[in-house]
């Protein structure tokens, strides 16, 4: 990273840390922060997507597709959640190449489980075995962002549940009063009336999934904790850069980081609920109403 | 092997009992309901220790936040924010570091007429570490839900105590703490249920399974490496916590009764299932 960097026993102090905190394993470090970022942001609106479709499935008047709704909305309460996290990307993955083998392999006899081996044609493999080391990163990736939507998913479905039905009852008959379909009641006044609603519970969301974002480490991503464990411990001579066991100092760090992400979140959510409370018929909307007069 | 001799070998493996090879092939169901049920033991250990030490801890904690002096209140507020505001994950890791880092001999302390050695090195087994961390982390949780009760105690009451002449200390035994717990229990009930889905994180967090010592999902999650099926050892995590759950809030409800058995019927606050408080 500076010119005085090349020789790195040679230089102590600042210098030393300057140029032991800009190596290459330390920038793989900090984009690992990037990484966790990333994560927060796809699974944020995938989470709510997946929880949107599992309340307006709870909501449904088809028998089948309403059990369907609340047994996703249900399965995430009695079961630890890592205990999904370990399991979805697991089954997901298989679930693809057991898909793909039934295509790509069709003429293929033996059984797919063998004993204790879960067998299928090179073809289908995901990704395959051909495919450079990016792509199995991604994979992985994409396979744990997908656990986190499924688990948040749920929680969020039980959330937008109860913010559906907390919109007063009166809005949507007025709705129908003018006419409105069943659908256009739906979008046009529930839909955009819930979000005051569901708000506390959402944001309560949003905490857990900043604080659950340290578990992309049991799934194999290279994220900041398996950073933390690899630069923190101890480093002989044969190293540039010798240092005993600094891991604790590392993960004083990852604490600090989580506490400031929290940190902002609050006031940022803060300051959304105001927004959202304009004009609601709720005690903060009717605040601002009088404030305003 | 029949079952009966699996449950036999294998039932109280967690604890060390019993054969000390786990099974390497040809796994049965019976092999993995019982020692994933082994596992359990750990879980309910750790779980059932840290909510009764917890509880005190979190009265006091509560009080404090709620007490007029900064010296008192802002210690009780940070120590809120911490636990509540970093996940469990990372202060696992962090606690179990800080153990490892104390010196192995022992810390010498001088009394000035007698000289002891505090042994350390059992900070750094999950039966002790993760018990430390768990029973501050879920004070912490517990803290806020009470200092949310204290704070809508009724005024009446707090008035009817005073016409009564109670004060101090037995005001608080008396009327405050009782109704600060009536109005907790519902959502401490939900504080329980995921404190004991939290256990599940202790030895996939640093603290390792000495002997393969470990707890439910320590050993689902051997099954799944094994046998390259999740299809069977999760699901049995699974049911054993949905029974777990269901367990906790039968006996929750049954201390929810007592507590608001003055109250008529409709008045009574009620456990509703409330998602909000995993780490």
């Amino acid at each position: 990273m500076f010119s005085f960097c090349s020789d790195p026993s040679t230089i102590d102090g600042l210098s030393w840390l300057a140029c032991y905190l800009t190596n290459g394993k330390h920038m793989a470090f900090w984009g690992s922060f990037g990484v966790v970022m990333v994560l927060l942001a796809i699974t944020a609106p995938a989470a709510l997507m997946f929880g949107f479709g599992g309340a307006m499935a709870a909501r449904s008047r088809v028998l089948p597709i309403r059990w369907l709704g609340k047994g996703y909305s249900a399965m995430v309460r009695g079961i630890p959640d890592i205990a999904f996290f370990l399991f979805v990307p697991f089954a997901l993955d298989q679930g693809f190449e057991w898909l793909r083998h039934k295509v790509k392999c069709p003429d293929w006899d033996e059984p797919i489980r063998q004993g204790n081996d879960f067998v299928v044609c090179a073809a289908a493999k995901m990704p395959l075995s051909s495919s450079p080391q990016w792509v199995h990163e991604t994979y992985g990736f994409f396979l744990a962002v997908l656990a986190f939507a499924v688990v948040f998913g749920a929680f969020a479905a039980n959330v937008l549940f109860g913010a559906m039905r907390a919109v007063p009852h009166g809005q949507m008959e007025t709705g129908v009063a003018y006419g409105m379909t069943d659908r256009q009641v739906f979008w046009r006044i529930l839909v955009p009336q819930m979000w005051i609603y569901a708000l506390p519970g959402l944001s309560n969301l949003w905490m857990i999934l900043i604080k659950a974002t340290p578990l992309l480490f049991l799934l194999g991503v290279e994220d900041i904790v398996y950073w933390a464990r690899e630069l923190g411990g101890a480093k002989t001579s044969i190293f540039a850069y010798p240092h005993p066991d600094w891991r604790l100092y590392y993960f004083l760090g990852l604490l600090v980081f989580y506490l400031s992400l929290t940190k902002v979140s609050e006031t940022v959510l803060a300051r959304l609920t105001r927004k959202l409370s304009h004009g609601q018929a709720t005690m903060a909307g009717e605040q601002q109403r009088k404030a305003a007069a | 092997m029949s079952c009966l001799e699996t449950i036999q070998a294998y039932g109280l493996r967690s604890l060390g009992i019993g054969e000390r090879l786990l099974p390497r092939s040809d796994f049965t169901l019976c092999e993995q309901v019982t020692l994933i049920g082994s596992g359990l033991i750990w879980n309910i250990y750790f779980g059932a220790l840290a909510l009764f030490f917890g509880f005190f801890l979190a009265t006091g904690v509560a009080l404090a936040k709620n007490a007029e002096h900064p010296l008192i209140r802002k210690p009780a507020e940070w120590f809120i924010f911490l636990f509540r505001g970093s996940p469990l994950f990372i202060q696992f890791f962090l606690a179990y570091e800080s153990f490892v880092l104390l010196p192995k001999s022992g810390i010498e302390l001088n009394l000035g007429f007698v000289e002891i050695t505090a042994a350390t090195s059992w900070l750094t087994r999950a039966w002790a570490g993760a018990l430390i961390v768990l029973f501050l982390n879920t004070a912490a949780y517990t803290g806020e839900i009470f200092y949310g009760a204290l704070r809508t105690v009724p005024k009446g009451d707090l008035e009817a105590a005073d016409a009564y002449g109670l004060a101090g200390w037995s005001r608080f035994r008396r009327i405050v703490w009782p109704t600060m717990l009536r109005l907790a229990w519902p959502a401490y009930t939900n504080e329980a249920i995921f404190l004991f889905h939290a256990t599940t994180l202790v030895y996939f967090s640093g603290f390792p399974a000495w002997r393969q010592k470990g707890d439910a999902l320590y050993y689902a999650s051997y099954f799944a490496d094994k046998t390259f099926n999740p299809f069977v050892p999760y699901p049995i995590v699974a049911g054993y916590f949905i029974l777990l759950t269901l367990l906790i809030i039968m006996l929750f409800g049954l201390i929810n009764r007592r507590l608001n058995r003055h109250l008529p019927q409709a008045a009574r606050s009620r456990f509703r299932f409330r998602p909000q408080v995993i780490r």
